[in-house]
């Protein structure tokens, strides 16, 4: 292991989220603070009879994202049902109801958790016009609720909190848009494949046939990394070389995840007007990264056995193009934000390693998360720990001049208990329901033991936190599990929602109160450690439990 | 505020004032005589109301009847793979009980020190003879000397009756005086023996029932309806009877809850995933594990930490009228403090004589000490002390018509015998009675100005002293320097508000030039001067709409709105019935710099109780070190790399755990009766602090208790 190369690379990405900062972060201020419209958006807006200067309120606002988001979730799951009938399907039959479902809910929860196998599953048309437009659409909406609840925030005694068809326009044709076309292009230049060829059929060098997929690739790779979407275009994912070459577009890839939910701290910073504030948060969400980033790392390079020790780390289910470290940091990258993405098989880390992918999805995706719904992850624990710090100071804890009071305690606190909630149940039910268990111990776990558990933990923890990513070892097309993932899926993205706008629309309704010594500062190193402990006390002491069940119990062993 | 100046020598407190209850916090003779209360506690309708401790209770039950029926199933059921010896479910049953009693018991212990207090003033309750009268006319007989009077219980007057109290007489109920002035003592309610004056019309007029007159005779106007006096409101408050939550208590109680219910999905979903690695866990440690995550520390103690705080309002002789303001106490962000009495001793003091171009300095002293030796005021007084102190001594009595002070004619002075008046008082005033019969000379007047603008700009009141002979012709003598003490050590404590982000502001009658410099020497943030309760009034909606909790005191009828609409107002005892209604505090000393001890306790209350909820879930993580090996190391072998504390067993680690669990709880009551230690410091600084002794503290402190526990368990046989 070349640990110059590793620095590099972590050096490099450093640099370029760096200089995108400023730049993306105020650019997407602009672009949700603008008072004015594009011509084509202006189109738009009157064909779907919206007066963009009307602002909604949080129950408007919200109604605007169910509806939005339940007409999706049926065209994507009719598409895939009349799959047999569409035209550049590859020949490919209707998806299953079951399969469809959960397909549908993965995309629409901005999850893209994938129960199939995408190259013999799904066709060109509902790659593109189905699972690329959620892509699309699912990431304009989380950043539509991070932005409505930054607006909670400045805002003085507001009945509104913007208008959702607004934000959910400007952020694709603004923001997702341009930056997949420019992504794209960097993809095929890498070598990313972008083309309708359906299938080609080789032979291999041993003197075998094999039938090579092809398919518009780079388009939907670079929104999928863009958006912190994560569905594959290939079953192999990001490890598959038509998805990611090398290892600059493995790197490349990173910087497509993180741009968005790093750089919306500065958003954050300049619409509340006090940049500090969101380094702040920024600060706390690259520590957490760095370090899990660190034990992940060194959990690989230092995997016992006779194999790894000859590879000078655990090269099992990694690419050798990529090596230990561009695998590693594509995978904390990939489930610290809630992308989801794989180029190298979690399920095949060590013990302890493969706790990792499951421990940043435990923290709830905040770390910089996925778009919009890290930040919005984000400003919610820091609810929490304005709260316990404001208690410790002697005062009625107040958060950027908002105070923290019953309610908005009670939405954060809510928001803090569903994911967990979501994940233990999934998990306890899988195993304690007998027929349930009966089918998943027979069918779903290719694993027996401490590892088959640790399997559908992921699977629950990966689906309630929308992150997608799966450790591969487990069956997941099964009745049980598309079912009880996609509803998992569809609650883990839609409660926090509602509890995020409510708590949008209640700062909003408040008057601002002036800062003064007597205040909690919250833009100082202090406070950023104390959201740190906050942030992974409430995750490690939820977790704790199970994990020692399950990769501490195999780790340890 | 009052702008009717009392000519009665000022309510002293301070005096003889015997402390109502000791300050001793917590003693073992408290904590016996709390235990019987704490067992009826236990009455599940009670404990309903505090879910955290509610779940205890039926993890205490629920283990109790399975430690009961254990024998007849066979003995204890193994747990994680580990084996358990016979007596551990019944140790965890008792010790999860004691975990209840003692939450109750801290509780009780807060509750028994307002009893103490409540039965004293119930005493005060006790029904008396009324003298009522009936048909009571105001313009015919204000006086009720001629009409008829009847004998009436106490607690049978209504709103609106008039009753008659006659020297050694208990006041029948709380009321105002419509005719007569009388001295009454007041100790049963503020705990000071020196009697006070109160009398009709102006701001004393107000009497509390339970108290009793000891001179002289009045006529008093019931105010409060039966069972709702202000002494029924102090039990009340005493005994935390009506003790409502207040929005923090209540926030901080739904974030318990949230962290109880994730705790509680936690122990539900944690044996169906163990079933599939054959690791079950028995009940008994399940119901432990329920218990060690849960918050139980702060749930045990947030009562008692709610009704100590306002127990140390009543200590500090302060009524809060709900928890509410307490709370809002410690958010205060500006406060409006009164010059007089607050800021300054309450009276000016000559400090010097200056004579105009011409004359001489003993004429000036001569005349300003014979014009004020008819001036019963503390200014008058020391007009003539200092007078002496400079040589000069003019008698005692004064000779001649006496002149005395009004708003109107703003000067006072004295018509001697043989024709020559003496006149002092503000400038514009004298200068326009001297012009009555002629002008004054522009060069005395400059050099008047002059003299009177420096006084005023260094904070003092210049009175100006003028003569006019038999003839009429005036003559102006000089200045007399009036200078307001400011308190000592004001500066230092206003800095320190400073540093707590809380602004002063310093509210006076004076003209702005002596605001200014009094505000200067004094270290307020700011000064209204020449202000009029509705300036007031204004000021605070000011203050509040730019989003600050304004706090302030007053006493007069016309303080009440600007009280009822600050956050926090403290109402003087001395004060008029409509000015203690529109507060919501009452200070029973009448001490108006009170103000700073009540922010203080307010601020403590929250940092208690942030503190121990802190605390409490720090502990949380060396529990986890405690319980998840020993509940799973049968299975999985390898888990006891995580028992870093090296307990003994599996079960002597379950039942440490839950022993410190319960024995913590103990140790902090007096920590939540007396409070966190509070400084003014910023924000910042105070944070810091209590990260490091709450947070950090609390992750090292359970380490090191529930190892020292096991070293005990470790010798039960069995363990």
């Amino acid at each position: 292991m070349d640990v110059f190369f590793a620095v590099l690379q972590v050096a490099t990405l450093a640099l370029i989220l760096t200089l995108l900062y400023r730049p993306l972060g105020d650019y997407m201020a602009r672009i949700y603070t603008s008072s004015k419209d594009l011509k084509a958006e202006r189109g738009f807006y009157r064909v779907i009879g919206v007066d963009s200067r009307v602002e909604q309120t949080w129950q408007s606002y919200l109604r605007g994202v169910l509806a939005f988001s339940v007409v999706g979730l049926l065209f994507v799951y009719l598409l895939q049902r009349i799959q047999a009938v569409l035209p550049y399907s590859l020949g490919l039959p209707a998806v299953p109801e079951g399969l469809s479902f959960n397909t549908a809910a993965s995309f629409v929860a901005n999850t893209n958790w994938q129960s199939y196998s995408p190259d013999v599953t799904m066709g060109y048309t509902v790659q593109i016009a189905g699972l690329a437009v959620q892509n699309f659409v699912s990431a304009a909406v989380g950043i539509a609720i991070a932005i409505a609840l930054v607006r909670g925030f400045t805002r003085r005694e507001s009945t509104t909190i913007g208008n959702f068809w607004v934000d959910l326009t400007r952020g694709i044709l603004r923001l997702l848009l341009p930056l997949s076309m420019v992504g794209a292009v960097v993809l095929l230049v890498g070598g990313v494949i972008q083309n309708f060829n359906g299938f080609t059929e080789i032979t291999t060098l041993s003197g075998g046939l094999q039938n090579l997929p092809g398919g518009p690739v780079a388009s939907q790779e670079v929104i999928k990394n863009l958006g912190t979407n994560g569905g594959g275009f290939f079953n192999a994912n990001a490890s598959h070389p038509f998805e990611n070459p090398n290892a600059w577009t493995s790197l490349f890839q990173n910087v497509l995840m993180l741009m968005i939910p790093f750089s919306l701290p500065r958003t954050f910073g300049r619409m509340v007007g006090n940049h500090k504030q969101g380094y702040a948060i920024l600060a706390v969400m690259g520590t957490i990264f760095v370090a899990s980033l660190t034990f992940l790392t060194l959990f690989e390079l230092n995997g016992a056995g006779t194999a790894p020790e000859l590879a000078g780390g655990a090269m099992e289910g990694k690419e050798q193009r990529f090596g230990i470290f561009a695998s590693t940091l594509f995978g904390s990258t990939s489930t610290l934000t809630s992308t989801g993405a794989v180029n190298s098989m979690h399920d095949s880390y060590t013990s302890l390693g493969g706790m990792m992918p499951m421990l940043n999805m435990m923290l709830g995706e905040v770390a910089p998360g996925g778009v919009g719904s890290g930040l919005y992850g984000m400003l919610v624990l820091a609810i929490i720990a304005v709260f316990v710090g404001g208690l410790l100071v002697g005062r009625t804890p107040e958060y950027l001049g908002k105070k923290i009071g019953p309610k908005e305690i009670k939405l954060a606190s809510l928001y803090i208990l569903v994911t967990p909630t979501i994940v233990l149940l999934g998990t306890a039910l899988s195993f304690a329901i007998p027929a349930v268990r009966a089918d998943v111990e027979s069918t779903s776990i290719w694993n027996p033991g401490i590892h088959g558990l640790s399997e559908v933990l992921y699977a629950f923890t990966s689906a309630a936190n929308n992150n997608g990513s799966a450790f591969a070892g487990l069956t997941a097309n099964t009745p049980w599990f598309n079912t009880a993932l996609g509803v998992a899926m569809l609650l883990g993205r839609f409660i926090p929602i509602v509890l995020v706008l409510a708590l949008a629309g209640s700062l909003a309704a408040q008057d601002k109160v002036p800062a003064t010594a007597g205040t909690l500062p919250t833009h100082r190193p202090q406070f950023v450690g104390l959201l740190i402990g906050v942030t992974i006390i409430i995750t490690a002491l939820t977790y704790f439990p199970v994990l020692a069940l399950g990769p501490l119990a195999e780790g340890l062993q | 505020m009052s702008t009717t100046t009392s000519t009665m020598a000022p309510h002293k407190p301070d005096t003889t004032r015997t402390p109502r209850v000791q300050q001793s916090t917590f003693s073992a003779e408290q904590l016996i005589s709390a235990i019987p209360g704490a067992v009826r506690k236990l009455n599940p309708r009670q404990m309903w109301r505090n879910p955290v401790m509610f779940i205890v209770e039926v993890g205490a039950a629920f283990t109790t009847v399975l430690a009961v029926a254990e024998p007849f199933l066979g003995g204890p059921a193994s747990s994680g793979g580990s084996t358990v010896p016979g007596s551990f479910t019944w140790g965890i049953a008792v010790w999860l009980w004691l975990t209840v009693l003692f939450a109750n018991l801290a509780e009780s212990v807060a509750e028994g020190r307002g009893k103490a207090q409540a039965e004293s003033l119930r005493k005060t309750r006790t029904s008396t003879m009324a003298h009522k009268v009936t048909g009571y006319s105001f313009t015919g007989d204000p006086a009720a000397t001629t009409t008829p009077v009847q004998e009436s219980s106490s607690a049978e007057l209504q709103l609106g009756d008039v009753v008659v109290v006659t020297a050694g007489d208990l006041i029948p109920g709380d009321g105002d005086i419509i005719w007569g002035i009388a001295s009454v003592d007041e100790s049963a309610i503020t705990g000071e023996s020196a009697p006070v004056v109160r009398e009709s019309g102006g701001d004393r007029s107000a009497v509390t029932g339970g108290t009793r007159v000891l001179s002289d005779r009045i006529v008093v106007k019931i105010t409060s309806k039966p069972g709702e006096t202000f002494v029924d409101r102090m039990i009340g408050l005493v005994e935390g009877a009506s003790r409502q939550k207040t929005p923090n208590e209540i926030a901080l109680n739904i974030l318990l809850a949230s962290l109880t219910i994730i705790f509680v999905i936690v122990t539900l979903t944690l044996n169906p995933i163990a079933s599939y690695s054959a690791a079950t866990v028995s009940l008994p440690v399940l119901v432990a594990l329920l218990v060690c995550l849960i918050p139980t520390t702060i749930g045990a103690l947030l009562s008692a930490i709610g009704i100590a705080g306002m127990d140390r309002l009543v200590q500090h002789n302060v009524l809060a009228m709900s928890g509410r303001a307490v709370e809002a106490a410690g958010d205060v962000t500006t406060l409006l403090l009164d010059k007089t009495g607050t800021i300054t001793y309450g009276n000016r003091r000559a400090s010097e004589f200056v004579c105009v171009d011409g004359v001489s300095a003993d004429e000036l002293i001569r005349t300003a000490a014979l014009s004020s030796l008819a001036d019963p005021t503390p200014e008058g007084k020391s007009v003539v002390d200092l007078a002496g102190v400079k040589g000069i001594h003019v008698g005692e009595f004064a000779v001649g018509d006496i002149i005395p002070f009004t708003a109107q004619t703003r000067m006072s002075g004295l018509d001697q015998p043989d024709g020559i008046q003496i006149r002092k008082g503000a400038g514009s005033a004298v200068i326009a009675w001297i012009e009555e019969n002629g002008r004054v000379a522009s060069s005395v007047l400059a050099d008047l100005d002059e003299h009177v603008e420096r006084i005023a700009k260094s904070g003092g009141t210049p009175l100006v002293v003028a003569v006019k002979s038999a003839t009429g012709e005036g003559r102006i003598l000089g200045v007399v320097h009036l200078k307001d003490i400011v308190k000592e050590g004001l500066k230092e404590r206003f800095a320190e508000m400073r540093a707590m982000g809380i602004r002063t502001v310093m509210i006076t009658g004076d003209n702005p030039l002596t605001a200014k410099a009094i505000a200067a020497e004094a270290g307020v943030d700011d000064y209204l001067a020449e202000a009029t309760p509705e300036d007031k009034l204004a000021l605070i909606r000011r203050e509040q709409q730019g989003g600050n909790l304004v706090a302030m005191t007053g006493d007069g009828t016309n303080d009440a709105p600007a009280l009822a609409q600050a956050d926090v107002g403290v109402a003087m005892n001395t004060g008029t019935s409509a000015a203690k209604e529109a507060g919501n505090m009452v200070d029973l000393d009448s001490d108006p710099s009170k103000l700073i001890d009540i922010v203080r306790i307010g601020k403590q209350l929250l940092i208690t109780r942030g503190a121990l909820t802190t605390f409490s879930i720090a502990n949380d993580i060396a529990k986890y070190f405690a319980i998840i090996p020993a509940m799973f190391m049968g299975v999985f072998p390898g888990l006891a790399v995580l028992n870093i504390m090296g307990l003994n067993s599996p079960s002597s680690a379950v039942l440490s755990a839950i022993i410190f669990n319960a024995v913590v709880i103990v140790f902090l009551i007096p920590l939540a009766l007396r409070g966190v230690k509070y400084r003014p410091l910023s924000a910042s600084k105070i944070l810091s602090r209590n990260l490091l002794v709450y947070g950090v503290g609390g992750v090292i402190a359970p380490f090191i208790g529930i190892k020292l526990i096991d070293l005990v368990v470790g010798l039960i046989p069995g363990f």
